[in-house]
């Protein structure tokens, strides 16, 4: 509950969160938010303007850009959000593993990652799907075999570092339970770091898999995607440049409401940082 | 009632190939008796808080052993709630996200289940530290440094240990605030007849709670003084903090 008055405080944060929900739901609801099918191919509508019938305007073969863009949300933000969280859920459990218990575990885990880290990060999704041939899914596995390593890296650290507290300390020497202790103890404050290591990172890989797509190595045609529809819309780049702006604005937006987002929930959630940051107006003020 | 048993305790140097151990803590072995205050004064990296660590059980020795009235028991002490621990850094005592009265309670939970009951000790214990009750549901970064050990002091003496490891518990404090928790703890010790190890590098304020001194340097015991000898201390290292002491 502090958290929700504390971010809603913050305007920004604010405003960023409720452009990432909408985009969320318009992206789930899709079929409903959608003027037209996506897939409908209209050659006699091709490059149209901007008209009640098509906010948009059409693309090359005559689709809606507005229902492609909306039907787009799901393989550029829906789908790398859902490997996001998975690496991220992996990387937490190990690395909650590896920072708290150390010895061998860390050790063990820690080479491991060491390996996963040592293929460079394109090399991977490339190599993947030259074996297992072109599509999202193949390019999301590749990711989530790609960044659960780093992501249990970060996490690993900051939970060794919250370890090494006075707190934590205590309760392991009054006898509190290992699980509770991460519960209770470890959890919330690793839950910071946690929220904006990932938020930060998920705008890095929205723009990778649109790279992928843009190099047609992802989402397949003539499903729709934001990366993919801006190389069909490079072709008539000069000609017709509202085709790339719609993409490259809706791919440019999502990812500084993230980028924001992740900057404000660092504050939001350090209940000491929070008070540092009051002096700090306070200061500036004086 | 607490002994200590030719403990020794090193820590692996560098790398996990290097088989470099740096020796901490060596042979150490005394006692502490019901209701003593034992102080021990060292030198930063001297090994005092590893000591309080083993003693605590969060870290298991080398060789050696730490005994409870001549045994050697299953659970570590801190977890039989014989002892207990006040740590020097206020600021990392208490969980960020705790009230008062959740950091206190939190050890309690371990050994009684009646919340109810728990909740009226918490305020009695509050009392016993010189806390109104008011202070119940503040956050730490709401306490002064001083208020947030006394809150640790409470929590501490919550399971009711036969002692407490106190590790630079005052040091961070500043000059008027140590004498009141000082104060504060000379209280309890008498009322509740708890031991402290009472970890300093300040003789002054050891000189002040304790009854005897463990003068330690590079993990070993220089030499055990009864705080009336002080004066008359044969080892170097004393010698130089006395002489310190002196100049003010
Ligand atoms: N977990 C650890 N791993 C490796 N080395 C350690 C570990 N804990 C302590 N040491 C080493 O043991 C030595 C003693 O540390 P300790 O914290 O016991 O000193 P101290 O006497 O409490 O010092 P201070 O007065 O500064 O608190 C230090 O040289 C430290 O580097
Ligand atoms: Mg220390």
């Amino acid at each position: 509950m502090r958290f929700l008055k504390s971010l809603f405080k913050d305007k920004l944060a604010a405003s960023s969160l409720v452009v990432i929900l909408a985009v969320i739901i318009i992206g789930v609801f899709a079929p409903v938010f959608a003027p037209h099918d996506p897939l409908e191919v209209n050659i006699s509508k091709k490059y149209a303007g901007s008209s009640w019938e098509y906010l948009l305007g059409t693309d090359q073969l005559g689709r809606c850009v507005l229902s492609r863009l909306i039907y787009g949300i799901r393989p550029s933000i829906l789908w790398v959000m859902a490997a996001l969280m998975l690496s991220v859920l992996i990387g937490a459990v190990l690395g909650f593993i590896a920072g708290y218990f150390k010895g061998k575990v860390d050790a063990l885990i820690m080479r491991v990652c060491d390996i996963m880290l040592s293929f460079p990060g394109y090399v991977m999704p490339i190599a993947f799907v030259g074996i297992f041939g072109v599509g999202l899914e193949n390019i999301l596995i590749a990711f989530i075999i790609m960044k659960w390593a780093w992501f249990t890296r970060v996490i690993r650290t900051s939970v060794m570092q919250y370890t090494e507290l006075e707190y934590i300390q205590f309760a392991k020497a009054a006898g509190v339970n290992h699980f509770k202790i991460i519960r209770r103890h470890l959890i919330p404050v690793t839950l910071a770091d946690i929220a904006v290591i990932s938020s930060s990172s998920v705008c890095s890989m929205i723009l990778q898999i649109s790279g992928f797509s843009f190099l047609g190595l992802g989402v397949q045609a003539p499903a729709p995607e934001w990366g993919m529809m801006l190389n069909e819309a490079r072709s008539v780049m000069f000609t017709r440049p509202e085709l790339m702006l719609a993409p490259g604005i809706a791919i440019i937006t999502v990812v500084f409401a993230f980028n924001f987002l992740s900057d404000s929930l660092q504050t939001i959630f350090d209940p000491k940082l929070m008070k540092s940051k009051k002096i700090r107006t306070e200061k500036v003020e004086a | 009632m607490l002994q200590v048993k030719r403990v020794e305790k090193s820590y692996a140097k560098g790398g996990i190939f290097s088989k470099e151990r740096q020796q901490v803590l060596n042979r150490v072995t005394f006692d502490c008796r019901e209701g003593e205050c034992l102080g021990i004064i060292g030198e930063s990296g001297s090994g005092k808080s590893t000591l309080g660590r083993l003693i605590l059980g969060i870290e298991k020795p080398d060789s050696g052993s730490v005994l409870f009235d001549g045994k050697k028991l299953k659970k570590s002490l801190s977890k039989s709630g014989i002892i207990s621990v006040v740590f020097q850094n206020y600021k990392s005592s208490i969980n960020p996200f705790f009230t008062v009265q959740q950091a206190i309670m939190e050890p309690m939970e371990i050994t009684s289940r009646n919340t109810m009951e728990s909740r009226k000790k918490v305020v009695w214990l509050l009392n016993q530290v010189g806390l109104p009750s008011s202070y119940l549901n503040k956050y730490p970064h709401e306490l002064s440094g001083g208020e947030v050990q006394r809150v640790c002091i409470a929590r501490a003496i919550s399971t009711e240990p036969k002692c407490i490891i106190l590790d630079e518990a005052i040091s961070s404090l500043d000059v008027s605030i140590q004498t009141q928790i000082l104060e504060l703890l000379k209280r309890l010790k008498d009322t509740h007849n708890i031991s402290y190890l009472f970890i300093t590098h300040d003789i002054q304020s050891a000189a002040y709670i304790c009854d005897r001194i463990i003068i330690f340097k590079n993990g070993q015991i220089e030499e055990i003084v009864k705080t009336e000898n002080l004066k008359n201390t044969q080892s170097a290292y004393a010698k130089q903090l006395l002489k310190s002491l002196m100049i003010y």
